[in-house]
């Protein structure tokens, strides 16, 4: 399946090229999860920020995967609106309007979950769309890579009840400020 | 902008201050932060360069949460600090931050006359066309018939503003409009707004998701424009004015007015020497 | 050689030049060796109205206009009705009036001085393109013992864009007003001192504001039209530029407020000047200012209130606006000039304050300090050079508004590396990341106030003159007639002490008290209607002995003699 959100407008031509958005889809989704984990923080959910925080540490590791394959190559620099995200953000970025600030765990997995099964997405498709073979084998890899991560998200996800209708009640109204 | 001396990349986070946001969770101005950070990075600009100017409103609040200069002014005099600012210092980088109250509502007036000025600064407005900091009243771009306004229990009953074409009636030089849920978008065309010499003017469609969590769906509905940015006035107001829904993005106009920057290059050597004309 | 002096006043309507002529008179009289002022009075027209120009020259420099008023030119007699309070006469004035020009304006109005004819109409028609105001003018120098050689040059100097004829006409004008005064009574001017003839000025208090900004430091001006405060922005509009200084017209003083703390926050001292209005929508931003810690300076040229009031005319009433105007504890600076020349240094002192202390500043001048011209001995140069407090370079977490000893915290610019921060009206830590804590609000309120009310301000927070057991206390335009009234009970031996207070705000209770040693009566004198000014000196301070207050709203000026009148009559004297 094809998600035509992430997917790139073009065909990926190099494995460089693949890897500078390999790279910056970890980054993103890096810098995403610790804002998450900010936002819940600021609003007391520790429970939610820790994991949220847990997501970051982990796709720093991506990160670090991905530098490590990138060694001795040269990537294209590319700024965050150059790389030809389809629906124009990138799949594991963005997406900051689904957080809450009285979101379980079960929602945060959830949410990161999403990304993940985005990520597949966006390498199956580069494997389907490009014509380098190298691009290709390494797109199938990252397939597979991101399926483990769908895969570890699930069974961590389990842990979790999904939350019931009316999670997000909140008694007091809104507090007035300025 | 004018602070052309670009440093080496700092990435987007290095232009966040570290506070953390006081924002609703799943408010699109993270986004817009996000957005911003990125904008300010790929223009490597030294965050000692730039300042960010606000006045009152959660979109308000953005300066703190930078690592550049900043100022978090009083309720809609944004444009009038940023101004004065920026006449008195043209090496800064000026932008101006807020939310659709603070900027078409109470600071209206200098929404129009920073327009006509164009003094060379960038106005990024989220719009989410609601008062959120007071607890949710109608705001200038609030639909006539929004009844969940505690002041205006019957809708508003009267037209929204429509800030661009204000915009563009009063002289802005860049005009855009975005969605938030488009982070990279919306950093595109901040990042082309400060470039762009003169009045830019930023509408970022940033929903509030505790007073209008309707604006969820914007992400939805909101769509590239089908047409590229024009420099003619006329096209790009044609286009505004038969826009039905206001939820088309993108680069709408650049213009090519100079800007207003008044020379700062003394004449004299010696203050004295305006004593000159009292003698008698 | 003790004062003297001489008070003409020039009146008409309809354009007759009263305005133009006045201001030569006061230029020669300068040029010929006189102090003197020149004070305007005008209808509500914006041209064409009824106009008088009241001037007074004398040996000695001279800060407020006589009892009463030696010579009137009335060139156009029906319009005098206007300013019968404005122009005080005795049984030995003189009007000199134009019979030919009453027949069309109506006769003068009733007064106790000697009328002569003198047909300046008439006269002007003689020469062609001729003015009764030339004539008029003509006629003054000879009477008051000015040459016409002295008219002339000044003439072309004013008349030099009309054009040669324009020019030569009035030369014939003022030389044929000139003879035909000749027939009129002589007056005995006031004797020239050229033992004291240092460099002599002719500066309005309103330009003299302007000089005193620059000389300060102020590099930045945001400007919104209000009378009477307009001719300070007009002045820097034309001097700032060449300081290498921007002014900016503003679309209402909201903006204009906002516009110089933002340029403040840049690193450039910056001014806005005003009038009652205009202050009262600045208020919000000022105290944002307090708050934020950024410096300005506000001068208020201050009129008849309340609402638009009168605009043209003179009142001592936005002390309580200026003092108490801003909501929350927002300590700040508030001073006011007390004569013309002294605007020059009380603005400069006030942008070394704003600037040294971090805090807005709000200066009172008055219409008839601003708008008032003066020949004056050169003001002295001041060694107020500004000096805000700037790092030099920054800590790892470099804290914007930390508590220090003197509770002025170095400020960072931008474009400074490392000392980014965000300036907040929001209460703040000594970060500024805005804070809710009470602990955080009480620190910085502390702060704030300290550093104002802890600041050495020497000398200058007040002038005080004299020894004696009765005290004066008053400000601003009023200081003017109060010192000419001392003075005048000086020479008859009475010692009455003067304390005209320049600084305001913060008050200085410790210098008050010494001020007010051996003192048992006090007079207060102010222009205004609800006695603000005796209000705040009774909040501020203790006043020792018996206390009495000579008030009145304006437009009318304070003369010296009523001042020694109430002087007798309060306490008996």
């Amino acid at each position: 399946m094809n998600d035509p959100v992430s997917s790139p407008k073009h065909s990926i031509g190099s494995t460089e090229e693949l890897l500078a958005y390999s790279l910056a889809i970890e980054k993103e989704a890096v810098e995403r999860f610790t804002d998450l984990a900010d936002q819940m923080e600021i609003h007391f959910n520790y429970d939610v920020a820790d994991l949220f925080r847990k997501l970051a540490v982990i796709e720093g590791l991506h990160i670090e995967n991905v530098s490590k394959a990138s060694e001795g190559k040269e990537l294209p620099e590319l700024l965050a609106w150059e790389f030809e995200w389809a629906g124009g953000e990138s799949p594991e970025g963005g997406a900051m309007e689904d957080a809450h600030y009285l979101m379980h765990p079960w929602h945060a997995i959830e949410l990161a979950r999403q990304g993940e099964k985005r990520a597949v997405a966006f390498f199956r498709h580069v494997a389907e769309t490009s014509s380098d073979e190298k691009v290709v084998a390494m797109a199938l890899e990252l397939v597979v890579e991101e399926e483990e991560h769908v895969e570890l998200l699930e069974k961590w996800q389990k842990r979790f009840p999904k939350p019931e209708e009316g999670w997000d009640d909140d008694l007091d109204p809104p507090m007035i400020q300025e | 902008m004018s602070s052309d001396t670009a440093c080496a990349l700092i990435e987007p986070r290095g232009y966040k201050s570290g506070v953390k946001p006081v924002w609703c969770p799943g408010c699109g101005d993270y986004s817009v932060l996000g957005s911003l950070t990125k904008a300010l990075s790929g223009l490597r600009l030294q965050p000692e360069n730039v300042a960010i100017i606000s006045g009152i409103g959660c979109s308000s609040r953005m300066p703190t949460y930078l690592s550049t200069y900043g100022f978090h002014g009083v309720h809609g005099r944004a444009l009038a600090l940023a101004t004065g600012l920026k006449v008195a210092r043209p090496d800064i980088t000026v932008i101006a931050t807020g939310g659709d109250g603070d900027g078409f509502s109470i600071g209206g007036n200098h929404f129009l006359h920073t327009c006509r000025r164009n003094t060379d600064m960038t106005y990024i407005v989220m719009d989410n066309q609601v008062y959120g900091m007071t607890k949710g009243q109608a705001s200038p771009t609030t639909e006539p018939n929004w009844e969940k306004g505690k002041l205006t229990p019957s809708g508003t009953g009267i037209n929204p503003f429509q800030p661009l074409v204000i915009a563009l009636a009063s002289g802005a030089n860049f005009i855009a409009r975005c969605s938030s849920s488009d982070t990279n978008g919306t950093a595109r065309a901040i990042m082309e707004a400060i470039r762009h010499p003169g009045f830019s003017m930023v509408q970022v469609l940033s929903p509030c998701v505790t007073f209008r969590p309707e604006q969820r769906e914007w992400k939805k509905l909101t769509r590239p424009a089908p047409v590229d940015a024009t420099s003619d006035a006329a096209r790009a107001a044609r286009r505004l004015l038969t826009d039905e829904d206001g939820l088309f993005t993108g680069i709408l106009y650049v213009g090519d007015r100079p800007p207003y920057q008044p020379q700062i290059e003394p004449s004299i050597d010696n203050i004295a020497e305006l004593d000159k004309e009292f003698r008698l | 050689m003790s004062r003297q002096s001489l008070s003409i006043a020039l009146t008409g309507s309809g354009g007759s030049g009263v305005m133009t002529t006045g201001s030569m008179l006061l230029e020669a009289a300068g040029q010929a060796g006189w102090y003197g002022i020149m004070t305007r009075s005008a209808g509500p027209q914006i041209r064409g109205g009824e106009a008088a120009a009241l001037l007074r020259v004398s040996n000695e420099p001279i800060e407020s206009h006589d009892d009463c008023f030696d010579l009137v030119l009335a060139i156009d007699p029906g319009s005098m009705g206007r300013f019968v309070e404005e122009i005080p006469l005795r049984s030995d004035s003189f009007i000199i009036s134009d019979a030919e020009g009453g027949r069309r304006s109506g006769p003068l109005p009733d007064t106790p001085a000697q009328v002569l004819d003198l047909p300046m109409k008439q006269l002007a028609k003689s020469i062609k393109g001729g003015r009764p105001n030339m004539i008029a003018l003509g006629a003054v120098a000879k009477l008051v013992g000015l040459s016409t050689t002295s008219i002339h040059s000044i003439l072309e100097k004013i008349l030099k864009s009309q054009g040669p004829d324009a020019l030569e006409s009035s030369r014939a004008c003022v030389e044929l007003g000139f003879s035909a005064a000749a027939d009129l009574p002589e007056f005995s001017s006031p004797p020239i001192d050229k033992t004291s003839a240092g460099e002599r000025w002719s500066i309005t208090g309103n330009e003299a504001a302007g000089l005193g900004a620059l000389r300060g430091g102020v590099r930045f001006v945001a400007a919104y039209p209000i009378t009477p405060a307009t001719e300070v922005l007009e002045w820097l509009a034309g001097a700032l530029p060449r300081a290498g200084g921007v002014l900016v017209q503003a679309e209402d003083e909201l903006a204009s407020m906002n516009q110089i703390i933002g340029a403040s926050f840049g690193g450039t001292p910056s001014l806005t000047a005003t009038s009652g209005p205009g202050l009262a929508l600045m208020t919000e931003a000022i105290g944002w200012s307090v708050c934020s810690e950024t410096p300005v300076v506000i001068l208020d040229v201050m009129r008849c209130g309340p609402s638009t009031g009168i605009a043209t005319k003179n009142e001592q009433s936005d002390l309580n606006i200026a003092l108490n105007g801003l909501h929350g504890d927002a300590p700040h600076l508030v001073l006011a000039p007390t004569s013309v020349a002294d605007c020059v240094f009380t603005t400069q002192w006030a942008v070394y304050l704003a600037e040294s202390l971090q805090a807005p500043a709000i200066v009172l001048s008055d219409q008839s300090l601003g708008q008032t011209r003066a020949n004056i001995n050169r003001p002295a140069d001041l060694a107020f050079i500004t000096r805000r407090s700037v790092p030099e370079q920054f800590e790892e977490n470099y804290c914007r508004y930390a508590i220090g000893d003197s509770g002025v915290s170095p400020m960072a610019i931008p474009g400074q590396p490392g000392g980014q921060y965000t300036a907040d009206g929001l209460e703040h830590t000594e970060s500024g990341a805005p804070s809710s804590m009470p602990a955080d609000h009480l620190a910085q309120l502390d702060k704030r106030q300290h550093k104002i009310t802890d600041f050495n301000f020497g000398e200058h927070w007040a002038d005080i003159e004299g020894s004696g057991e009765t005290m004066v206390i008053t400000w601003g335009s009023t200081c003017g007639p109060v010192r000419e009234a001392l003075a005048r009970l000086r020479e008859q031996g009475e010692d009455i002490r003067l304390l005209a207070i320049r600084l305001l705000a913060p008050e200085r209770p410790e210098e008050m008290a010494a001020a007010l040693e051996g003192v048992k009566r006090i007079l207060i004198i102010e222009q205004s209607h609800s006695r603000q000014f005796h209000r705040y000196l009774r909040a501020a301070y203790d006043l020792p002995g018996e206390v009495k207050v000579f008030n009145r709203p304006g437009p009318l000026p304070f003369r010296p003699n009523e001042i020694i009148e109430q002087l007798a009559e309060v306490f008996e004297t």
